[in-house]
């Protein structure tokens, strides 16, 4: 239930309707909670629905966090 | 057979074995010689990525993971269940629903037995396809089984706008949605499950943001980090708890910002209370919270399913020995349920812990914890 996937949006239509694409399967998905997503975006989708931008910065930023954890103090070297 | 696509972006990332080994070893190294930690998982999303991503048998000892109410099929009361399928028997009548509900067992039958006996119920994937149901069958009732925490209902919500703008006067809500944050503050408050810290659902607070949490940290002192969902999301919140304790600090972090905005999704969260307002609930396993649940306001009640069909569903009675109350409240694990394994598996699910894909007893059996350490 709480499952939600990244896509990528590959067309906007009217009303709110999108395609987005996630791992070579294309489906359809409603925009309506996130209006300013355009082509090209990573949306987070729930049941049909994006409910989220996925933030690309922040998303970089993890990875990095995740690098010095995993790095720094196993001493392990990166 | 379709070749396996280049590395899907966003997920592949969080899910670097290399890197889960490393962060893996440096929490060991965090937390040797320490106390044991005990941290709740409340959704049970992060039970099975937990399980299914090898980190359950790979934590230090010292770090013990708790499941919580996080499974809205898992907490829908026995009652709630028997009113679908009363529903769904009743000629005329379309029932509406999400796959996991289809096992699970009411106190007499269960929506899969009902449909093989005739009753019209469909399996779908987005709450939006039962405005289409609706409109290809103007002859019938149709009734949406509406269960879900915050992620699902800002898609139910605009689902009834559009019933509403439509006009459709065979679309219903049989409406069990729930909120997270009142059941966890029922949990620590009761204070009988020990917590040292709360792994926060990703995706519920990808919609509500981080706000609705600050009791739990300004009230309770105990630490909470908003994770995401992958092995590595979720082993950096453990950090991150652990980091908070060593520190002595509390506070509400979000691990998973990638998503989670601290203000959550503001458009998500207006078209909810346009049409929803909050109401007691019966939880399965907590018994009624106040303010837990969501009901239709009147604008929007002529949808409500309780409101438009006079639902009699007798008594309702939970499983004998059916322990999953006490495993959603962290209280047992499923290893302590006199049934698991023996006589409630997934192929014969007594309870709903065992039936959905996020149930912890699920989790627990189809990732073999159960042979590993022998079942009583």
């Amino acid at each position: 239930m709480c499952l939600g996937i990244p896509a990528r949006i590959r067309s906007i239509g009217g009303g709110s309707q999108a395609e987005v694409e996630l791992g070579g399967v294309v489906r359809g998905v409603d925009l309506t909670l996130v209006p300013e997503a355009r082509i090209g975006d990573y949306v987070l989708v729930h049941v049909g629905f994006a409910i989220q931008l996925i933030d690309e910065g922040e998303a970089l930023e993890t990875l990095r966090l995740l690098q010095e954890l995993a790095g720094c103090e196993s001493g392990a070297p990166l | 057979m379709r070749e396996r696509s280049a590395a899907v972006k966003y997920i592949d990332e969080y899910r670097d074995g290399e890197s889960g080994k490393r962060l893996l070893q440096s929490l060991r190294t965090k937390v040797s010689g320490g106390p044991c930690l005990r941290f709740m998982e409340v959704c049970g999303t992060h039970t099975v990525s937990v399980f299914r991503s090898g980190i359950r048998s790979a934590l230090p000892e010292q770090i013990k993971l708790l499941s919580g109410p996080g499974c809205p099929v898992c907490v829908t009361a026995q009652r709630d269940i028997d009113k679908s399928i009363e529903l769904a028997a009743r000629p005329n009548t379309v029932l509406v629903t999400y796959g996991d509900m289809i096992k699970v067992p009411g106190t007499r039958a269960n929506l899969q037995v009902e449909r093989a006996k005739g009753a019209d119920i469909r399996v779908v994937y987005s709450p939006a396809d039962a405005l289409g149901i609706c409109e290809a069958n103007p002859d019938k009732n149709v009734v949406f089984f509406g269960i879900g925490f915050e992620t699902t209902t800002p898609p139910i919500a605009l689902v009834v706008k559009e019933a509403l703008r439509r006009n459709l006067v065979n679309f219903f809500l049989l409406s069990v949605h729930k909120v997270m944050p009142p059941p966890l503050e029922a949990l620590l408050q009761e204070g009988v499950v020990a917590i040292d810290g709360l792994l926060l659902p990703g995706h519920v607070s990808t919609i509500i943001g981080a706000r609705p949490y600050d009791f739990i940290a300004e009230k309770y002192c105990v630490p909470a980090v908003i994770s995401g969902f992958e092995p590595l999301d979720i082993l950096q919140s453990i950090h991150m708890l652990v980091d908070q304790i060593h520190e002595s600090r509390a506070g509400i972090e979000i691990q998973y910002s990638r998503v989670v905005k601290p203000e959550g999704n503001r458009l998500a969260q207006k078209a909810v209370v346009e049409v929803f307002e909050a109401c007691d609930a019966n939880w399965r396993g907590l018994g009624v919270i106040p303010l837990s649940g969501l009901k239709l306001r009147a604008k929007y009640d002529r949808f409500d399913a309780e409101q438009a069909f006079d639902l009699d569903v007798g008594y309702s009675r939970d499983p004998a020995g059916c322990s999953c109350g006490e495993i959603l409240r962290g209280a047992i694990s499923p290893l302590e349920c006199k049934l698991f394994a023996n006589g409630c598996t997934p192929d014969h699910p007594i309870g709903p812990c065992m039936v959905s894909s996020e149930g912890t007893c699920a989790a627990y059996y189809l990732y073999g914890e159960w042979q590993k350490t022998g079942v009583e």
